[in-house]
């Protein structure tokens, strides 16, 4: 729509930033390019952190990955705060008609035992997987270099905590709100031999602190296994015995890696492409994570989908590889 | 049909956000959380935290995305309809240009400082109280950022902000005060930053900031303003949260926290003295003198707080009664010291109008005509004659603060406060009693400061092509290549600034409200698309 207002012009003295102005020349600047590039401090620190005394406040030697530039790794998706709460807002009033609709048709709850049953034991627990994955988003944001990566991050790093939390829902429609099944869900997390091996591997991200690793291991090996596995394949499953109710709800969690997995790829494929160094680094750490997370997984993709599981997982991990390739890396 | 329970929200919020943690048991959870325990600070039960919020994702998308759509309208009617020329005068935007260049950068440093917190603290609800201010101080950040564009495009001195904020000698002094709550452990940095800072002083930056910019007309920092509050209202009660929750978990936590306390207060107050000489010189448009606004939202405000937190063993912080004396003194030692360094700043400074003085005067009954009035009366006499006072010197940084030493004595407003302390065979200089103490606490600390002026002296200010051994070579000149500040260009005298006179240009007004036009007034050049 184009409105005519009349305006007063007056030829401005510049058009933008001079920080911006050496990047891309004098010119009007998108609000994303305004509230990313350099607006982290960068040099003349004053003191050395207390919690870190070799290194400073700011390091680019908290990550193994060596860049010209931190700000190549900006997001395709171009989100700094506003669009990204506009976006998830708007996505979470289309999850709320849903939620409201399955609440009051009792879409879960009426389901039979062994349906609630399937959904407490092999989606309910993922909340604390993405709690995990809160603390390793927040992690990244918290030491990472350069507002690109760490806003980017720090977005992440909510939307991990609204997933958790919707996944908590799911499990309060399931229960009629009696959270009975996240307390069955959480003793699943913490004893059932199924998932121990997940919840390993979200403790042995919890103390790994290259953090351009733990993007690698956490937001592109995990989550393209994990995601693909449980609002894939288990739901497909789910569905053709007790009907699409389900899947409605998890869409929301399958938009929302759609949208987060291009910013992954986005860092991970130029960071890998700037040197033969950074592209073996990365590589070394995608074969260790997704060896790690396949042997994880296969006891939760039996217990959860019976003869199904080991083809789900091998398919699930295909496409990994597939998107892998893509990004330059041989995983 | 079966019915689901009616959940209350403390219930709902329980559920959603109290069990996602765990205890781990593949890995040591001194290895997963391993900055918690170094500070000497105890916790017994994170659990005992109360969330004062009790907001879950949906509602706060859903909530700061409506706010962030009304905003961002305001911002783009700004922008078309040139609101950067409808603000009372000129001088105003200098304002805005120490806003940008000192306070924006700090907004996304307390960002990354939440995200260490709502990484590194061991319980789910403290960390979802620092997760989500991290992503609220990005927000201030990049609003301020995009409010403040459109005067970017007019205006000298806003251009190269991130660079300048690396650079310039006084920005030094808020980036020095975000890097020292950033280098403290998590729990000093969240009584720094979330009880001292936000619950105790923010108010004062807040206050003063947007009614300052309603008052000259400045309706997209207004609206970027009242934006915040909401969000700032949710960090003011996390602060006073969080001392309550360290100070309740064990006794051996009052006197590190009371100590923290006496710190940054201090801290605070010396970075938010810039905004005495903002509120008292800057504002064409004035609000509240500073020593009212210290009046309210300290002495009253701040004395309520003290009494309250009596009970738990914490006092009101040191030094607090000389707050109190420095108070009609402060602004004007610091506009002077600007007025003085002129050539050396990212803004222009001009000496009051006379209806100004008689303002400061009436304001100020017992410090202004006696201390201040005469030097600026004098400055004003050489103006006329064309004989303008400059200071060429490069002045003696404290070693905390990183005010130059301007302050005067508690007792005595004609003799500069110098505290001079040794460590390791060296000498430092503090500013003040309060400097001092902060410095002898943790001289290994203080020793690494990051002092402009030394660094100019030790050569470390000088672009790679700047030669010292050339004839004529000039280390002032030089120095403020290397920040980033254009001698003539970004400060300087405001009677001929490209400022002053593009905006007498463009909107056929004076440049100063109380003075006549700098500049012969040719029709302005304002043209109707």
């Amino acid at each position: 729509m184009t409105v005519e207002i009349r305006t007063q012009s007056i030829k401005p003295v510049r058009q933008t930033f001079a920080h911006l102005a050496r990047r891309f020349g004098d010119k009007p600047s998108s609000r994303y390019q305004e509230a990313t590039y350099n607006l982290q401090s960068e040099v003349n620190r004053h003191y050395k952190p207390l919690w870190d005394p070799d290194r400073d406040i700011y390091d680019r030697r908290r990550t193994a990955v060596v860049m010209a530039d931190w700000y190549a790794l900006k997001d395709p998706r171009n989100h700094y705060y506003a669009t990204w709460t506009a976006a998830r807002s708007k996505a979470q009033e289309a999850l709320d008609t849903q939620m409201q609709f399955a609440e009051q048709r009792g879409l879960l709850r009426e389901l039979p035992e062994a349906a609630r049953d399937a959904i407490v034991f092999a989606l309910v627990p993922l909340r604390h997987y993405e709690w995990g994955a809160n603390t390793n988003g927040c992690h990244i944001s918290a030491y990472a270099w350069g507002t690109a990566v760490s806003q980017a991050a720090s977005m992440a790093t909510m939307d991990r905590l609204g997933m958790a939390q919707h996944l908590s829902r799911i499990g309060l429609l399931a229960d009629g709100n009696s959270g009975e099944s996240l307390a069955r869900a959480k003793q699943a997390w913490m004893a059932h031999p199924a998932w121990q091996g997940v919840r390993r591997e979200v403790e042995t991200m919890f103390v790994t602190r290259d953090w351009f690793e733990l993007l690698v291991a956490q937001a592109l090996v995990a989550d393209a296994l994990v995601y693909a596995l449980f609002y894939g394949h288990f739901d497909r499953a789910f569905a053709r015995q007790h009907g699409p109710a389900l899947a409605a709800l998890l869409d929301f969690l399958v938009k929302w890696q759609d949208e987060t997995a291009r910013w992954v790829d986005a860092c991970v494929k130029t960071a890998a492409a700037e040197s033969a160094e950074n592209r073996a680094l990365i590589t070394g750490w995608v074969m260790r994570w997704r060896a790690a997370w396949l042997t994880a997984l296969r006891p939760l993709a039996d217990a959860t989908m019976g003869a199904d599981g080991a083809a789900a997982l091998d398919a699930v991990d295909a496409a990994l590889g597939q998107r892998l390739a893509k990004l330059g890396i041989a995983g | 049909m079966s019915t689901a329970k009616k959940l209350s929200l403390k219930e709902n919020y329980a559920l959603l956000t109290r069990g996602l943690g765990w205890e781990p048991s593949y890995q040591p959870k001194e290895e997963i959380f391993r900055t918690t325990r170094f500070e000497g600070i105890k916790i017994h039960d994170w659990d005992k935290w109360e969330d004062p919020f009790r907001l879950t994702m949906d509602a706060y998308w859903k909530y700061q995305g409506e706010k962030d759509k009304k905003l961002y309208a305001i911002l783009d009617a700004f922008a078309q309809n040139n609101g950067q020329f409808n603000v009372s005068d000129v001088r105003y935007i200098q304002a805005l240009k120490i806003f940008l260049t000192g306070i924006s950068p700090l907004e996304y440093a307390s960002h990354r400082g939440f995200c260490i917190l709502g990484r590194e603290f061991e319980g789910v609800g403290p960390r979802i109280a620092a997760q989500m201010q991290a992503i609220d101080e990005l927000r201030h950040a990049q609003t301020q950022i995009h409010a403040l564009s459109p005067y970017n495009r007019y205006f000298e001195g806003m251009s190269d902000f991130t660079h300048q904020a690396d650079r310039v000698w006084y920005l030094s002094i808020p980036k020095s005060f975000f890097d020292d709550a950033l280098s403290g452990g998590p729990f000093e940095y969240i009584t720094a930053i979330s009880f001292a800072f936000e619950y105790v002083l923010t108010n004062l930056v807040f206050m003063p900031w947007m009614s300052g910019a309603a008052y000259n007309g400045d309706m997209s920092t207004v609206s970027f303003g009242f934006s915040a509050q909401s969000d700032e209202a949710r960090h003011m009660t996390l602060g006073i949260e969080v001392i309550k929750f360290l100070l309740e978990q064990d006794p051996d936590n009052v006197p590190i926290v009371q100590k923290w306390i006496d710190k940054w207060f201090w801290r605070g107050y010396r970075l938010l003295s810039l905004l005495a000489a903002m509120m008292d010189y800057m504002l064409p448009k004035r609000v509240m003198s500073w020593s009212e606004a210290w009046e309210v939202y300290f002495e009253k405000n701040g004395g309520a707080l003290f009494d309250d937190l009596a009970r738990y063993g914490i006092r009101m912080p040191k030094y607090a009664d000389v707050t109190v004396k420095e108070k009609g003194h402060v602004g004007h030692q610091l506009w002077a010291t600007f007025y003085q360094f002129r050539h050396a700043v990212g803004f222009p400074v001009w000496l009051p109008s006379e209806e100004e003085m008689d303002w400061l005067s009436e304001r100020y009954p017992d410090t202004f005509d006696k201390f201040y009035r005469p030097r600026l009366e004098h400055w004003r006499e050489l103006e006329k004659q064309g004989k303008p006072f400059v200071n060429t010197t490069l002045p003696q940084l404290c070693q905390v603060c990183q005010w130059p030493l301007l302050f005067t004595e508690p007792d005595d407003p004609t003799t500069i406060c110098v505290r001079e302390e040794s460590y390791l065979g060296e000498k430092f200089h503090c500013c003040s009693d309060g400097c001092r103490d902060i410095f002898r606490d943790e001289p290994e600390k203080y020793v690494h400061a990051h002092l402009p002026v030394s660094q100019i002296y030790q050569g470390n200010y000088f672009l790679p092509d700047a030669d010292p051994s050339a004839p004529g070579f000039n280390p002032l000149v030089e120095a403020l290549r290397y920040m980033g500040i254009q001698p003539g260009v970004d400060g300087g005298d405001f009677a001929g600034h490209a400022d002053a006179v593009n905006w007498e240009r463009w909107t056929g007004r004076p440049a100063s409200m109380h003075e006549p036009m700098q500049t012969a007034a040719p029709a302005p050049d304002r043209k109707t698309a």
